[in-house]
């Protein structure tokens, strides 16, 4: 292979660190100025008796100026070049990555991160395929289905159907019942079980939550007075961290949580926490968006907080029992945390209940503020926060859903798009 | 002359609502429930329909119809398969079997009805 190109950008490296003159670098190697200029900005290719005699004025090893990072760099482009069909001009890898050397890798691990991506969806979806457990409990499932669908529709539309007959298919019906409720179970013990290898965090964000999770959704590192090191040294020891962008939005997560705990200490927090987020907020003198955080992220406590942009995309997210928090994208319009946003600095507050039988009710508490300190040059970008905690039976309480495409509620006002579910049973 | 059908299906209470439906229908029904002996129960019942499950102990159904396909008696037997797979993936193995139809459980009494009678006229 051809390696020439990048050695060029070495010997001037070598050289300008020696503080030896192009022309006198030249002139010790046998060669004109403006050929060892050409070679030294990658027009050139060099090889052999040349290099081993800019190696010896520079006092170094030929293999100094021959070898490293760049082979693994031109070997990575030409994979780029030969996985993206037609276009790319393959022969003049290294001339590329003499010339672009930031782009060049930065093209390189484009390439290496797409195909680890297409690996993970292929294996992800074979999973899916091919589960031999997800697929037996399916069948079941489907088969209790049709046996329940057949006997029912044979007792509703047969006239004088003899009574032996309808004992039978009453006995049916509630043998298969039975063995489709209890397949259900299996399947959902089987989907949330432990036992079951997780899908590693396929965002940033999916990663801030895990990291979050592992630690019960409380960082008691942080607690009293942390600075920067023991934000760093937390999300450095995090093994849910995998990215770089993962780690880049914990540690942004985890400097904003000890901030908060510096400004409401967690002993006089918690014993003012059942007074409210309203309350929490005038009492330490902080926004209402830091009281809501900071209350649902308190050691055992059930809460779930939801974080969005302006955009309505949720960028954090402490999920809690029954409300249905989507993965990715935004919620469902409905909830407060929006209405938050379409009224900066206003709180809001409404008790909310998602779709199905047995649904549990929530008081949502949200507000949205702009981020950063106010400036005169730029429009303001708003983020918005809600506290979700349980609340009782009574009262009224407003219809939301998790988002539009998973949410049955028929003749919704903000549904966007159709369900794949069919409507909420009566 | 009765209309003579054979149910292969290890699932016995859909065994008893299709068997109901269809000798309701004027269709004399026998019923096997075991996939290593089914070419043996078949040869020896000589439906007019075969309804054939795919998942049965033993062996699957698409194995018996590869080797019912491949006896000159049985080549324009007409089969209805039923299955709990939906998937494009299952079709295409029991197109390429020789199947006649294809259905996918939760299927309605009404649907193996219609197919069967649909099967017997000697359409596909």
């Amino acid at each position: 292979m051809p390696r020439g190109a990048l050695t060029g950008s070495r010997i001037r490296d070598r050289r300008l660190a020696a503080g030896i003159r192009q022309a006198d670098l030249a002139r010790a190697a046998g060669i004109s100025a403006s050929y060892l200029n050409l070679i030294e900005h990658n027009r050139r290719r060099i090889g052999g008796k040349l290099v081993a005699d800019i190696a010896r004025a520079l006092s170094c090893e030929v293999s100094t100026l021959t070898e490293g990072a760049e082979a693994v760099l031109l070997a990575a482009l030409r994979e780029a070049a030969a996985a993206g069909g037609r276009g790319a001009e393959e022969e003049r890898a290294e001339e590329f990555a003499g010339r672009f050397p930031g782009w060049a890798r930065l093209l390189a691990e484009r390439h290496a991160r797409v195909e680890r991506l297409e690996r993970e969806v292929e294996a992800l979806s074979d999973r899916l395929a091919h589960d031999p457990q997800l697929s037996a409990s399916l069948h079941e499932l489907l088969t209790a289905v049709t046996a329940i669908r057949s006997s029912t529709s044979i007792l509703a539309g047969t006239e004088n159907l003899d009574p032996a007959w309808a004992a039978r298919f009453l006995g049916i019906l509630d043998a298969e019942g039975r063995r489709l409720a209890e397949g259900a179970e299996a399947l959902a013990r089987y989907l949330d079980g432990p036992g079951r290898a997780e899908p590693a965090a396929a965002t940033p964000q999916e990663e801030v939550e895990a990291f979050f999770a592992a630690r019960g959704w409380h960082l008691p590192e942080l607690e009293s007075g942390a600075g920067p090191e023991a934000v760093d040294a937390l999300v450095a020891g995090a093994a849910e961290l995998t990215s770089a962008g993962g780690q880049a939005l914990a540690r942004a997560a985890a400097c904003r949580y000890a901030e908060d705990a510096r400004r409401m200490p967690l002993a006089e927090v918690e014993a003012r926490a059942d007074e409210g987020a309203g309350a929490v907020a005038a009492s330490f003198g902080v926004p209402a968006q830091a009281a809501l955080r900071r209350l649902a992220l308190l050691p055992g406590r059930e809460a779930g907080l939801v974080i969005a942009d302006a955009a309505g995309a949720i960028t954090f997210r402490r999920p809690i029992a029954g409300f249905s928090l989507p993965r990715h994208g935004a919620g469902c319009p409905l909830w407060p945390l929006y209405q938050a946003l379409s009224r900066p600095g206003v709180p809001v507050a409404a008790v909310v209940e998602m779709p199905g039988a047995g649904a549990r009710r929530f008081r949502a508490e949200a507000v949205a503020a702009p981020l950063g300190p106010a400036d005169f040059a730029a429009p303001p970008v708003f983020e918005a926060t809600m506290l979700l905690t349980s609340a009782g039976p009574e009262g009224a309480a407003e219809a939301v859903g998790a988002t539009c495409r998973i949410c049955p509620r028929e003749g919704c006002r903000a549904r966007r798009e159709p369900s794949i579910l069919g409507p909420a049973p009566p | 002359m009765d209309k003579r059908v054979l149910l292969i299906e290890d699932e016995p209470n859909l065994i008893e609502a299709i068997r109901f439906i269809l000798i309701r229908d004027g269709w004399a029904v026998q019923t096997h429930s075991d996939g290593a002996t089914a070419i043996a129960r078949i040869r020896e019942a000589r439906p007019d329909v075969l309804v054939l499950d795919v998942m049965l102990p033993g062996r699957s159904g698409f194995d018996i119809l590869d080797e019912l396909r491949a006896d000159p008696d049985f080549t324009a037997l007409p089969v209805l398969m039923l299955t709990a797979k939906g998937q494009a993936a299952d079709r295409e193995r029991a197109e390429q079997a020789g199947v006649s139809r294809f259905m996918t459980k939760p299927f309605s009494n009404a649907e193996v009805l219609e197919s069967v009678n649909a099967l017997m006229a000697g359409g596909a």
